[in-house]
């Protein structure tokens, strides 16, 4: 069955940035209010699912051509990864540290390892869900 | 603190993860995931060493507090269940080379295993009550990945219900933690040992005990809860089974032997007796089916219903000795069950059947399997010297100094029902005419499933012999358990 | 306030239960999810409801809520989250495979195949 749907398609490349960048609003502001890397990799598979919908599932494979699975692998070493680390450190595991740095065009930021360990949550998110997408969505 | 004690735990994670790369490389997976599993027994030996010289160790994530933050602890017990586990899955991943079909080693399987054994050695360790319910999630979810592993019909329509079985058990156990976390106010497991002595409210307290008994219960498959398991566990293929049946069921024994000692000692003339009672009739009704199916893979299955029967019998005694019996008897039933579900694979891939009826005459053309497989029996069934005798002796012990005489006595009695259910295997399958064969037979595949097997018998032949050795760590672990006020103690100070 | 939760939780509970005992695989892979539900009210309910201000730190509040409930909540949230994908994958797969959702039509031992 062949669908007009060119407006579907015309508006799903631009929401896709939108949405897209409120996840990496998300993810960033999980820093200190509600937030961070689960919710954000959940947008942000909505935002990959939306493309989904209106183009197809081979289009969207060509356009970000990722394995998803790697994707949950990779997120998993960067967590345990963020979290080992201070057991080499000498301190007790999953102990986060922050300090604050004065980077050129922030200002003064304070940058945290917990939010190492949330991107890696984003990326076991975003991975899981595409993959579930993808098994469901490929035989039709 | 001591940031050793998760290096078994981590070791298989980490080795989990770097698997899911490479997944059509047979040799990667193979050689990366056994080498994954030695590194890991290395380190678990040191760490029952460090425990066995030093008391409990712990570490509390995320340098917090001790109450507040996740603690995880490791003591006698949970070392000794960790090594056990580790080395079980060394041999059960190495018979899967040959049995396991390429099919499933290129899809997952081999990550599967690994966080499988992050989850039970998680659940082993962890001292926060709602940290061992992530733990249970963690080594559930692998568990459905391996039930279905495969997508063979069978085991899409028997992991349908051993996931719902399993979902239903998890919203149990979130139910149980949030009634506990309401009367105590606290997760950890040391702490809430202490305030439940303090806040003195036996009636809510023992309802709490009895809904932990059922969510572990369903796992751990006693009586009135474990219908789902004998079907569940004839769906996925042999090395699946040999790990689902050696650990799975053992974490949620394990996780009742925990909740019933250091928590619910305030009433013990009801839980306890509560728990004598359903392992007197898990017992029975392991059985009844294990003498009533033709079926070898439902008959070792049965034994694993009646095992923890008779591991909940040591539990229920709460003295000493019954709970040295209760922990020998656990590993025993690990290493055992582990050996027996690897025979009787092979029984499986040289007749081609499951039906005892349609074997026979094996002994004639594989004697060394038969021997192998007798002793085997024999150590499931407790005839001296082998493991099994000890642990049972201890246990019925404690059962006499607890002074439940007629229960103890009917302990001994099911031994004889066990050693005839798998004297029955031996019986059609080894004597008697030459029964049916399968026609794929190859010399090396037969080898190499034979040799972890063989391997992994004689580990539980001087696992019964060399008693004398084990015997302290066993006495050291039991000590732990009858007063929890060395774990408290451990725990509380480990903050420091 | 902890009344009317406990009857939601009821609610839920029941809701689960009757959707848990139907026959179509949907209709129980749903009951599991308001299953997960209800208990993540109860667990809410449990830390009880004392407390004004969120658990976030912040200058001159004292009187914040519990925060372990919540955690509690978000894990079980997470885990039952990454539970239900799996099971509606699985279901997909078995209608694929057997050609049926109907629980009654899949019980049995492979004798009766």
């Amino acid at each position: 069955m062949k669908t007009n749907d060119v407006i579907l398609q015309f508006t799903a490349k631009i929401v896709f940035f939108i949405i897209f960048f409120y996840a990496v609003h998300i993810f960033f502001a999980g820093h200190y209010t509600p937030g961070g890397g689960f919710v954000g990799g959940l947008v942000t598979s909505c935002a990959i699912v939306l493309l989904i919908i209106a183009f197809d599932l081979k289009k969207v494979q060509s356009i970000l051509p990722i394995n998803y699975i790697y994707l949950v692998a990779t997120g998993l070493i960067v967590a345990l990864g963020t979290a080992t680390f201070s057991m080499i450190a000498g301190k007790p595991f999953f102990t986060h540290s922050f300090d604050y740095f004065n980077l050129p065009i922030l200002g003064k930021t304070s940058l945290h390892t917990a939010a190492l360990f949330d991107f890696g949550v984003y990326l076991v998110v975003v991975g899981v869900t595409m993959t579930i997408i993808q098994t469901i969505g490929e035989d039709e | 603190m001591n940031n050793f004690l998760l290096l078994p735990i981590i070791i298989p994670f980490f080795f989990g993860m770097i698997l899911m790369f490479g997944q059509k490389k047979l040799a990667y997976q193979r050689i990366t995931a056994l080498f994954g599993l030695v590194i890991s027994i290395v380190c678990a030996f040191a760490l029952l060493a460090t425990v066995y010289e030093n008391g409990p160790q712990s570490v509390t994530f995320g340098s917090w507090p001790v109450p507040f933050g996740i603690t995880m602890v490791s003591d006698t017990v949970s070392a000794l269940l960790v090594l056990t586990t580790l080395i079980l899955a060394f041999f059960i991943v190495w018979y899967g080379f040959g049995s396991i079909g390429k099919q499933r080693e290129q899809f997952f399987y081999y990550p599967g295993v690994m966080f499988i054994i992050t989850g039970v050695n998680g659940a082993f360790t962890t001292g926060d009550i709602f940290n061992l319910f992530v733990f249970f999630e963690v080594l559930l979810m692998s568990s459905y990945l391996l039930i279905v592993l495969g997508g063979e019909k069978a085991q899409l329509r028997e992991s349908i219900k051993y996931i719902l079985v399993n979902v239903i058990s998890s919203a149990l156990f979130v139910i149980t933690v949030a009634f506990l976390y309401s009367v105590v106010g606290t997760l950890n497991m040391a702490d809430i040992s202490e305030k439940i002595t303090e806040v003195n409210q036996p009636g809510i307290l023992t309802v709490i005990a009895v809904l932990f008994l059922m969510v572990f219960g369903m796992k751990a498959a006693i009586f009135p809860l474990y219908f789902w398991l004998p079907s569940a566990y004839s769906a996925p293929p042999i090395p699946v089974l040999a790990l689902f049946g050696a650990l799975l069921t053992k974490v949620g024994v394990y996780a009742i032997m925990r909740t019933y000692t250091l928590f619910f000692t305030h009433d013990l003339s009801y839980t306890h007796e509560l728990l004598l009672i359903l392992s007197i009739i898990t017992i029975i009704a392991g059985c009844i089916g294990a003498l009533a199916h033709f079926d070898v893979k439902q008959i070792i299955i049965y034994n694993i219903v009646i095992a923890v029967g008779v591991i909940l019998f040591g539990v229920a005694q709460m003295n000493e000795v019954g709970l040295e019996g209760a922990m020998f008897y656990l590993i025993h039933d690990m290493i055992i069950k582990a050996a027996l579900f690897m025979l009787i694979g092979i029984v499986i891939f040289v007749t081609g059947t499951t039906n005892l009826r349609k074997m026979g005459g094996l002994m004639k053309t594989y004697p060394a399997l038969g021997w192998f497989y007798l002793i085997a029996a024999f150590g499931l069934a407790g005839v001296p010297p082998l493991s099994g005798f000890i642990g049972k002796l201890l246990i019925v012990q404690g059962g006499f100094q607890a002074g439940n005489i007629w229960t103890s006595i009917f302990i001994l009695a099911s031994s004889l029902v066990v050693l005839l259910s798998v004297i029955r295997i031996f019986i059609y399958a080894f004597w008697g005419e030459q029964g049916q064969l399968s026609k794929e037979i190859n010399k090396t595949t037969y080898n190499r499933l034979f040799f972890p097997t063989m391997l992994l018998v004689i580990v539980s032949i001087f696992y019964g012999v060399g008693t004398e050795w084990i015997m302290p760590f066993m006495e050291d672990a039991a000590k732990i358990l009858t007063d929890p006020s060395i774990y408290n103690d451990a725990v509380m100070k480990g903050g420091e | 306030m902890e009344i009317i939760m406990a009857f939601v939780c009821g609610f839920l509970f029941m809701a689960a239960i009757y959707l848990i005992l139907s026959r179509s695989l949907l209709r129980i892979i749903i009951g599991t999810g308001l299953l997960s539900h209800g208990a993540h009210l109860l667990i809410l309910t449990m830390g009880s409801f004392k407390g004004s201000a969120p658990p976030v730190l912040a200058d001159g509040v004292t009187d914040f809520v519990d925060p372990i409930p919540q955690a509690l909540i978000l894990t079980a949230i997470v885990i039952s989250f990454g539970v239900t994908a799996f099971f509606l994958v699985l279901a997909y797969r078995a209608y694929q495979e057997l050609k049926t959702d109907d629980m009654t039509l899949m019980k049995g031992s492979d004798d009766n195949e």
